[in-house]
């Protein structure tokens, strides 16, 4: 008992780097992830946070450096392959879709793990589907609007339809992508509880401008500046950290 | 006749009509490059320059006036096409299309009612033969090229020394900016169709008495302007010229020393790979 | 609620075939002969609809795979003299093989690459049946009566002159098509197509190799559309280059877009009254293909939804 063997880690990057044309958007990032964390980036625009997790992602390809994801090397894998390892990434803005019911979103994404084989793929009853869907929904709390165009549904509800899509996909590790960006005091609490609440079976990885949700939720805090990483600590610590102060503040 | 002879003819036969495809290709590759839109109609712009170059050759003042006159009505009829429909479903890339495909048909068929299903054959307004040392050639071709070349020049200095080309080249650069710093892209846009279906049509006007007008024609104008165009980049006036006589001379080479079908078949092929390898697609923007 | 919609999707659809069913028996023969056609070739807007209306990408080159269905069909009767059931099978699967090319190379372009791309394929095909005109006849085309089996079943002759073999062969083949984009639009696959044609990079952010999604959608839409020329040519017996031309690429996406994208009895709807319109047209005027441009440029400006469409959106919101 209290022996950890040893323990690979969640997630790691090794000199993970990314260049458009000519800008160097992340320099040489070594990012260290552990299971169980809820973990804040922080850091001004342009600091190559997005870029950062969208290679984690796999949304796209690195200049150079590596992803490994439970000691698993998972570099060279594309985006489809890396949900079915436990690796969900949730849009900054909202990526659901719009002309389809707000049951068919999160069934779109609930019976990727029910496609199994060839039969899987061409028939699958109502009733095994409803499953996972309807827990998905009432997790986040939009279990009466299944119906409803998920176009109409106003923008914080939105948000929560692409968290409950993310759910449906029984992440391991969840990136949330500035979730709390244009939502209502109220929202954002509620997504916060939200949050907290699904930390206990899943790692979050989350990209935040919003620093009393971070200090708040985050168990630990990256900050990162210009491609790089500036700083890690706890949410006290990046708080009083001098350099953060000054890349924030201009002091 | 010996093979120099067949070379020759191939290479003068390529250089003409590298020129004359040149001046059909560029109206679609400015269409395509300020507009951002595919015409499929384009190749009936031709068709509708050599058949109204016809009637003219058939009235007392002759063909002559009909290089004037043509690209005047096409790009007329080019223009209420831009207002009347294109306007209207916004230029959106598959509809404009769909649109294109129906405004072929409206034009060819209309012309069939009125022209009828036949090919007509035009005097050339100059007859003269140059006597080569293996056959003699059409001088008049000669001149189709010449005139052709003109209007290139003629286009490239409106292009760059002119406010319209600015505008232009401001619009097919960055739509956003040029709508910010005042232009009016959708005058600009009525322009370059007009301007783009004109040209076509001063094409079509020029090489009727070579070729016969014909109700269809304009099907192979429009796949060889497609050819030209991507393979010689979008709203790119040197591409469109390199291209074309690539396309030319090679359509030149094979049609003398093999088929003119084969000639289509290959040029078809080649240009769907270009498309299939060039990444970023036809405008360069598109993804993975 | 869901399994209700399912009972009055099915139910719908099976009125509509046996509707098609008991109608030979009581319209005159020239319709018979029509509707026989409208089935056989709403098989091709099917096909066409599997892809535009469901995975969202617009071709211009079908022609390449309906005639490649009737040239496998047309020439292995002609030349080998296989029975109609063979030739058939071999037409559907001439159709796939094609689409399994043409997507492999193709589908890395999207949107209006893609649809040159088809296009100049398309265009490529023809001109070789052109070309190679000892073996394909070219434009004059070749007859298979001669050398046409009739269809043997049950110890008694089914030849393919009689015009209720014609019917209820196109009825068939058009069912199992129509069933077949039923059940897909309602299955995981067809899910996922719908999110490819909304939103294709969240698709694979939910897990999706939407390349192979799309190439699989490619496939069932060659496959159907070398179905409907196969059936075409034992139906017919006629096979020239013209069903290779782009105006035939163009009439499965003139159909699709009247009868609605994206609904599944829209194709059917499209290619019946296009058909109709057509043919009393080229009746009135040799220009009969005005009435092609006309439609096709009023549809787009003013109903891009088509019929069924806007039937689905206005009254009837079940409709697949």
């Amino acid at each position: 008992m209290g022996e950890v063997a040893a323990v690979t880690r969640l997630l790691e990057t090794t000199a993970l780097s990314k260049t458009f044309g000519g800008l160097e958007a992340v320099r040489r990032v070594d990012f260290r992830l552990e299971k169980g964390e809820i973990r804040a980036i922080i850091g001004p625009n342009g600091a190559g946070k997005t870029t950062l997790v969208s290679m984690i992602s796999g949304r796209i390809g690195p200049t150079s450096g590596r992803v490994l994801f439970k000691g698993r090397d998972i570099t060279g894998l594309k985006a489809w392959d890396r949900v079915a390892l436990g690796i969900v990434y949730t849009f900054q803005v909202t990526s659901i879709f719009k002309n389809l019911t707000v049951y068919e979103n999160v069934a779109l994404a609930a019976q990727r793990r029910l496609m199994k084989g060839a039969l899987g793929r061409l028939t699958l009853p109502q009733h095994i589907l409803a499953e996972p869907v309807n827990r998905a929904l009432a997790q986040v709390g939009l279990a009466d609007v299944g119906e409803q165009d998920a176009g109409s549904l106003p923008y914080g509800h939105q948000k929560l339809l692409e968290v409950a899509m993310a759910l449906a996909l029984r992440p391991e590790m969840l990136i949330l992508d500035e979730p709390t960006q244009g939502l209502a005091p109220e929202e954002i609490t509620a997504l916060s509880l939200l949050i907290r609440a699904l930390s206990r079976g899943v790692t979050i990885l989350l990209i935040e401008h919003n620093m009393a949700v971070v200090l708040e939720l985050a168990t630990k805090v990256t900050v990162m500046d210009k491609g790089g990483l500036l700083a890690e600590g706890t949410p006290y610590e990046i708080e009083t950290h001098p350099d953060v102060q000054k890349v924030y503040l201009g002091l | 006749m010996s093979f120099e002879g067949h070379l020759f003819l191939a290479l003068l036969e390529g250089t003409v009509t590298g020129f004359v495809l040149a001046l059909t290709a560029l109206g679609l590759s400015l269409v395509f490059g300020v507009m951002r839109i595919v015409n499929v109609a384009h190749g009936e712009f031709f068709m509708l320059g050599a058949v109204i170059a016809w009637y003219f050759s058939t009235m007392p003042g002759g063909f002559l006036p009909a290089l004037v006159a043509a690209p005047l009505l096409v790009g007329g009829v080019a223009f209420l096409a831009d207002r009347l429909v294109l306007r209207r479903i916004e230029y959106k890339p598959e509809s404009t299309i769909v649109a294109t495909i129906g405004l072929l048909y409206i034009i060819q068929q209309l012309v069939l009612t009125v022209y009828g299903p036949y090919a007509r054959p035009v005097a050339a307004p100059v007859y003269f033969r140059i006597d080569f040392p293996w056959f003699g050639y059409s001088g008049y071709k000669l001149v189709v090229a010449g005139v052709s070349a003109a209007l290139l020049v003629a286009t490239w200095l409106v292009l760059s020394r002119t406010t319209l080309g600015l505008y232009m080249r401001a619009t097919q650069q960055d739509r956003e900016m040029a709508q910010a710093f005042g232009v009016s892209v959708h005058r600009v846009y009525a322009l370059v169709f007009s301007l783009g279906a004109a040209l076509a049509a001063i094409a079509g006007a020029l090489v009727v008495p070579v070729q016969q007008a014909h109700y269809l024609m304009g099907l192979d104008a429009l796949l060889m302007s497609f050819i030209v165009v991507i393979i010689g980049g979008l709203g790119s006036l040197g591409g469109t010229l390199a291209a074309a006589f690539l396309i030319g001379m090679s359509d030149g080479l094979v049609s003398v020393f093999f088929s003119p079908t084969l000639a289509k078949i290959v040029a078809t092929l080649l240009v769907a790979l270009v498309l299939v390898l060039r990444t970023g697609g036809l405008f360069g923007e598109e993804g993975t | 609620m869901r399994r209700t919609r399912a009972r009055a999707v099915w139910a719908l659809h099976l009125a509509i075939l046996l509707l098609l069913l008991g109608l030979q028996f009581v319209v005159p023969p020239f319709h018979q002969i029509m509707l026989a056609r409208i089935m056989a070739l709403a098989v091709y807007a099917i096909g066409y609809n599997v892809l535009l209306g469901y995975a969202g990408l617009m071709s211009l080159g079908h022609a390449m795979f309906f005639a490649s269905g009737m040239y496998a069909t047309g020439l292995t009767i002609l030349h080998f003299g296989f029975g109609a059931g063979a030739a058939f099978g071999l037409g559907v699967l001439a159709g796939a093989i094609m689409a399994t090319a043409i997507g492999l190379v193709t589908l890395r372009a999207s949107g209006v690459s893609f649809l040159i791309v088809t296009m100049m394929f398309s265009q490529a095909f023809y001109l070789a049946t052109l070309y190679f005109n000892e073996i394909t006849m070219g434009d004059q085309g070749f007859i298979i009566s001669g050398r046409l089996q009739p269809l043997v079943a049950g110890g008694r002759e089914f030849p393919f002159s009689d015009p209720a073999v014609k019917y209820n062969l196109a009825l068939v083949v058009f069912a199992l098509s129509l069933m077949l984009s039923v059940w897909l639009t309602r299955s995981p696959i067809g899910r996922v197509l719908v999110a490819v044609r909304e939103n294709e990079e969240r698709t694979r952010l939910l897990g999706y190799n939407t390349s192979s999604y799309k190439l699989l959608a490619l496939i069932v839409s060659g496959s159907l559309a070398g179905a409907s020329g196969s059936i075409y040519t034992l139906m017919f017996s006629y096979v020239g280059s013209s069903f290779a031309s782009i105006l035939f690429s163009i009439y499965p996406l003139l159909w699709a877009l009247l009868g609605g994208t994206g609904t599944t009895l829209g194709p059917l709807l499209g290619t019946a009254l296009m058909t109709y319109v057509v043919d009393i047209a080229s009746g009135l005027t040799s220009s009969y293909l005005l009435v092609v441009g006309a439609t096709l440029v009023i549809l787009i400006m003013w109903f891009p939804a088509g019929v069924m469409g806007g039937i689905r959106a206005r009254w009837v919101r079940w409709l697949p």
